[in-house]
């Protein structure tokens, strides 16, 4: 009787310890996880962050808190620049970049002093656009852009390098002939300027499209032009499951003379459009984190996106998109970041030639 | 007409939902959070935002409403605090307030000062509500009215107040205003991305100056130099007059003109991508130019502590219409709100162009709660303003080392560089001559703050023009001058010949004595050159970024311009004539004790310690030498001072969950929180 009650204290005891070690590799319990942004607490990606940071404390091992803390500068080269230095400690730091970290990076901007292939991915998620024009232009819209050959708009940018490379590029293609704006501040501005008058084309990333531009297009003063797609299993563009009923930029493409799916700038435009949308935002652990950690937070991603009612509050803040962690995480971040050479210096002449951003300096 | 009957209901539903007690509780919850956070200056709501935001997750929607709205309400009415009491602007919203407020707390009237803020607060904040629940149904399309040249205007109105500001010199405001311009285009331009006066090498200064910074510096660090070189109290016989009775009384005498601002805070704060930072500029304008008596402006007028306040309250309440009918922030408070607003209860709420059709309720229910924070937070900001306005006796020695980490930590708050320091440092020097040259500080600041929505503004504005003007001469004309443009270009003139009419009479710099010739002239010649050097970097910008160099070009030219008049001026008039106005020589910092070098060399020491030990050691060491040597305390009385500081400083950070600035030595040896 005393013996197997000792027997049974003691397997308890053996049994709690062997938990509390196998926690103990990875346990956040009463730590405070900054997860490091380096944009402004305005941007999408503070969005982004403030989303999953409740939900990923839940999940991690010790409940740790997650707070985000924002780092903005420079095109969030500054923050990029801030992580590049740090070195794994306890496993209480994240960092998020988004496609302004990205674009950067693969046009050798010179206050890039990162490497991605550096840090270690752990989570990957992507995002959709929509592009729109005005009623009157819209009314010449049909599927393809052959009536709008050589037509006039004004776009509200942000900026030639940043994710505005990718609408830039795809109306240069299609033949218009966009005057952007530059110096706005976020898409939000943009869409201002669209429904002011001033603006006569627009772009906005799925959930704000849905949220701000849906009602324009519902009341009549927009006409939706085609979504950018989305990739399936085979790196091929397909069309976006939030918007299955609009024609991707790729199908208006093919239906505009002089519009080529292939080739040079097809490609470019391609690549930049890959590491720009559907593998926009990644979360990173520093160099040199152990396996354990890093298998810690996969879990706890993992477990965040598998959640009964992930897709439904995901699609009011982030968007029906998918998440990708661990492996996927992996391959993500090597989706986002091999653009070919050709394609790069595609770009940089065209940025060069249209815009005059000189980017070799 | 539709849009009205389907209101009143749900104007009810919304107080239902707020006088639930549950609800009141968290609203003042919210409301003491805020206070706590707002009195520190440089803050703001951003970060008590920030330390609610983990909570907001599934929580009931009214709840959370009220906890982020009770913060977000009181945030510029506790920053008063520091403005009227200390001279330090805590936010935009509050610069204005020092020009009247700091000067009345130096006549020993703090606690005046602060009752007639609050009061002229809680009244906007009412107005600013009741004018919101009419307003809201039919603002959008005035809304979207306001086009690149009405902001570009609604700008070069609030730029127009540098008339009013610019002191006895006309030529000197103008030179500050223009020299503030261009420190405000430092670092990449938005629109084509150049640099100006920045390098890659120098990542800071590619970001440009923050605001808070450059109203630090050019406020709060010449004033706490100066109060500490004379070694007294802040106010002046170390006792405090009229009480806050007095205050509420002020208010009440010129309740038209806080309607007046109020009605300004409101219009302005709708109006997205302006913000904050013209509104008080354009209210304390308004204010002077509506007082018979101008010549108590700048030293201590009652009226101008109203007038912006009224306006900065009111000014929230406008702010919401942008956040909440069309999802766009105004500020970076705002963002956050809107970002939390959607983790609430199911996340049914979101913010954006169906908040008037599905969600009216809450909409009111935000508008409301948002008058009411006013309220509480008003009763307890005058409630305490009596005992707080107590620190204006203590001899200012005891004071100014708190002050001296309270800026340098508010100024590191506000990029997380070292930098920051040194920029605060250099901008603090600037703020010290022009104050002794008698240069108007709120012309530079003014300058500052509208310099990058003029450029921006300037050459959107410029560019849709084109556009239109080349579709045709019609269009373009309909575009350039709408109704409201010409509206605003007459208020503009109007208020720059008034203006200019006024200004020699109000001295924002108070009163200055005539010196010789050699020391205004030599800082005279370093504006000079640093305009040069600024324009000779602009002229380099490549001529397709014409965007990116037009502005300061311009301004540059325009300001150097004023320098060379003054020079003229310098040469021909005679020793003692008041353009030489230089505080050295006489009054206050001429007969104070202390040197201007000596007390200056008290911050610097902190900024060079905090960068070989980091902010926390460097403190410890700086607290103890000043108590000790300085201020010439017993050691029980240094050493209680000290850690009293130090802990209130972990303490603050600690909850707010913020950064020092690290040092070599941090970057060296692991050490623990906050040493780190």
């Amino acid at each position: 009787m005393k013996l197997s009650k000792l027997k049974v204290a003691l397997t308890a005891g053996i049994a709690a310890a062997a938990i509390s070690t196998s926690a103990a590799a990875v346990d956040f319990s009463g730590k405070t996880i900054e997860w490091i942004i380096p944009f402004s607490e305005t941007g999408g990606s503070a969005k982004w962050a403030n989303f999953f940071a409740p939900l990923l404390a839940d999940e991690l091992p010790g409940n740790p808190t997650v707070v985000v803390k924002f780092m903005p500068g420079a095109g969030s080269t500054k923050g990029a620049n801030w992580f590049q230095d740090q070195k794994h400690n306890d496993g209480t730091l994240l960092f998020g970049t988004s496609g302004s970290t990205q674009f950067p990076y693969l046009l050798d901007d010179p206050r890039v002093r990162y490497e991605y292939n550096d840090w270690t991915p752990v989570m990957a998620s992507g995002t959709g656009g929509v592009a729109y024009l005005n009623a009157e232009d819209g009314k010449k819209f049909d599927g393809s852009a052959n009536n709008l050959q050589g037509a006039e708009f004004i776009y509200g940018s942000q900026g030639a390098t940043r994710l505005d490379l990718v609408p830039l590029l795809a109306w240069k293609m299609l033949g218009l002939n966009v005057e952007p704006v530059f110096g706005i501040k976020g898409r939000g501005d943009g869409r201002l300027m669209f429904e002011r008058g001033e603006a006569t084309i627009d772009y906005q990333t799925s959930s704000s499209y849905l949220k701000g531009s849906a009602p324009l297009v519902e009341a009549g003063t927009a006409v939706p032009m085609m979504s950018w797609g989305a990739l399936n299993a085979n790196g091929e563009i397909v069309r976006d499951p939030t918007f299955p009923d609009m024609p991707t930029f790729k199908e208006v493409c093919e239906a505009t003379n002089g519009c080529e799916t292939s080739g040079d700038t097809w490609d470019a435009w391609k690549a930049f459009f890959v590491s720009g949308f559907p593998v926009q935002k990644l979360a990173f652990l520093p160099t040199g984190t152990p396996q354990d950690v890093v298998d810690a937070y996969s879990k706890a991603f993992d477990a965040v996106r598998s959640r009964a009612d992930f897709p439904e509050i995901a699609a009011a803040r982030v968007g029906k998109y998918d998440v990708f962690v661990g492996a996927g995480a992996t391959t993500a971040l090597k989706t986002a970041t091999s653009v070919p050479e050709s394609a790069k210096s595609f770009v940089k002449n065209w940025l060069k030639e249209d815009y005059g951003v000189d980017l070799s300096q | 007409m539709e849009t009205f009957t389907g209101a009143l209901p749900a104007l009810a539903e919304a107080w239902v939902l707020i006088l639930q007690p549950a609800v009141i509780g968290y609203l003042f919850l919210g409301v003491l959070m805020g206070l706590c956070v707002g009195v520190f200056p440089g803050l703001g709501g951003i970060a008590g935002l920030s330390l609610v935001l983990p909570f907001m997750f599934g929580m009931e929607p009214v709840y959370g409403l009220a906890l982020m709205i009770g913060m977000l309400a009181v945030v510029p009415t506790s920053d008063t605090f520091a403005s009227v009491l200390m001279g330090i602007p805590g936010s935009s919203a509050s610069q204005a307030t020092v020009l009247d407020g700091f000067p009345l707390a130096k006549k020993g009237e703090a606690a005046r000062a602060l009752s007639a803020a609050f009061a002229s607060s809680m009244f906007g904040g009412i107005v600013g509500a009741c004018f919101l629940t009419l307003f809201i149904l039919v603002a959008r399309p005035i809304v979207l009215a306001f086009g690149l040249p009405e902001m570009l205007m609604i700008t070069v109105l609030g730029l127009s107040m540098v008339a009013v500001l610019a002191g006895r010199y006309a030529l000197k405001g103008l030179a500050a205003a223009g020299l503030g311009m261009m420190i405000g285009t430092i670092g990449e331009a938005d629109a084509g991305g150049s640099l100006r006066m920045a390098t890659y090498d120098v990542p800071y200064l590619t970001d440009g100056l923050k605001l808070v910074i450059v109203g630090l510096g050019v406020f709060a660090i010449p004033e706490i130099v100066s109060l500490l070189r004379q070694d007294r109290s802040i106010s002046k016989d170390a006792r405090l007059g009229s009480g806050w009775a007095e205050g509420v009384k002020d208010w009440f005498r010129n309740k038209w003109l806080s309607v007046r601002c109020s009605v300004i805070g409101v219009i302005v704060g709708v109006i997205p991508g302006l913000g904050g930072s013209v509104v008080d500029w354009i209210a304390y304008g308004h204010t002077v130019q509506t007082t018979k008596d101008k010549s108590k402006f700048g030293k201590g007028e009652i009226r101008g502590v109203i007038g912006p306040e009224s306006s900065n309250n009111a000014k929230e309440g406008g702010g919401l219409v942008p956040t909440l009918l069309f999802g766009i922030p105004g500020s970076g408070s705002m963002a956050i709100f809107i970002g939390a607003v959607a983790l609430l209860g199911s996340g049914s709420i979101e913010v954006g162009p169906q908040m008037l059709k599905s969600n009216l309720d809450i909409t009111y229910s935000i508008v409301w709660l948002l008058a009411l924070a006013n309220v509480l937070g008003t009763l307890l900001c005058i409630a305490a303003s009596g005992g707080i306005a107590k620190l204006t006796t203590i001899r200012f020695t005891y004071l100014a080392p708190f002050l001296f980490m309270l800026i340098s930590f508010a100024a590191f708050q506000s990029g997380q560089n070292f930098e920051d320091l040194l920029a605060l440092f250099a901008i603090g020097l600037i703020g010290i001559f022009l104050r002794r040259f008698d240069w108007s500080r709120p012309a530079f600041l003014i300058g500052f703050v509208l310099s990058n929505p003029v450029e921006k503004f300037t050459n959107q504005a410029f560019q849709v023009a084109s556009f239109r003007f080349r579709k045709s001469f019609e269009e373009g004309m309909d575009y350039v001058f709408s109704p409201i443009v010409i509206v605003l270009i007459v208020v503009t003139v109007v208020s720059v010949i008034v203006g200019m009419r006024q200004a020699k009479k109000i001295m924002s710099e108070g009163e200055s004595v005539a010196g010789t010739k050699r020391a205004p002239l030599i800082f005279l010649f370093f504006v000079a050159a640093y305009l040069v050097s600024s324009l000779i970097n602009a002229s380099l910008i490549p001529d397709y970024n014409m965007t990116d160099k037009i502005v300061p070009l311009v301004i540059g030219g325009l300001a150097l311009l004023c320098c060379l008049i003054l020079f003229a001026q310098m040469v021909i008039r005679p020793e003692g004539d008041a353009i030489f106005a230089d505080k050295e020589i006489a009054g206050e910092d001429g007969d104070a004790p202390h040197g201007l070098w000596a007390t200056l060399s008290w911050l610097a020491s902190l900024i060079i310690a905090t960068y070989f030990l980091g902010f926390i050691l460097a403190l410890i060491g700086f607290l103890l030498s000043f108590f000790r040597i300085r201020a010439e305390a017993n050691w029980g009385k240094t050493l209680v001072l000290t850690a009293g500081g130090v802990a209130f400083m972990c303490l603050m950070a600690g909850a707010l969950n913020r950064d020092f600035p690290p040092g070599l030595l941090q970057g060296a040896v692991d050490l623990p929180w906050p040493l780190r």
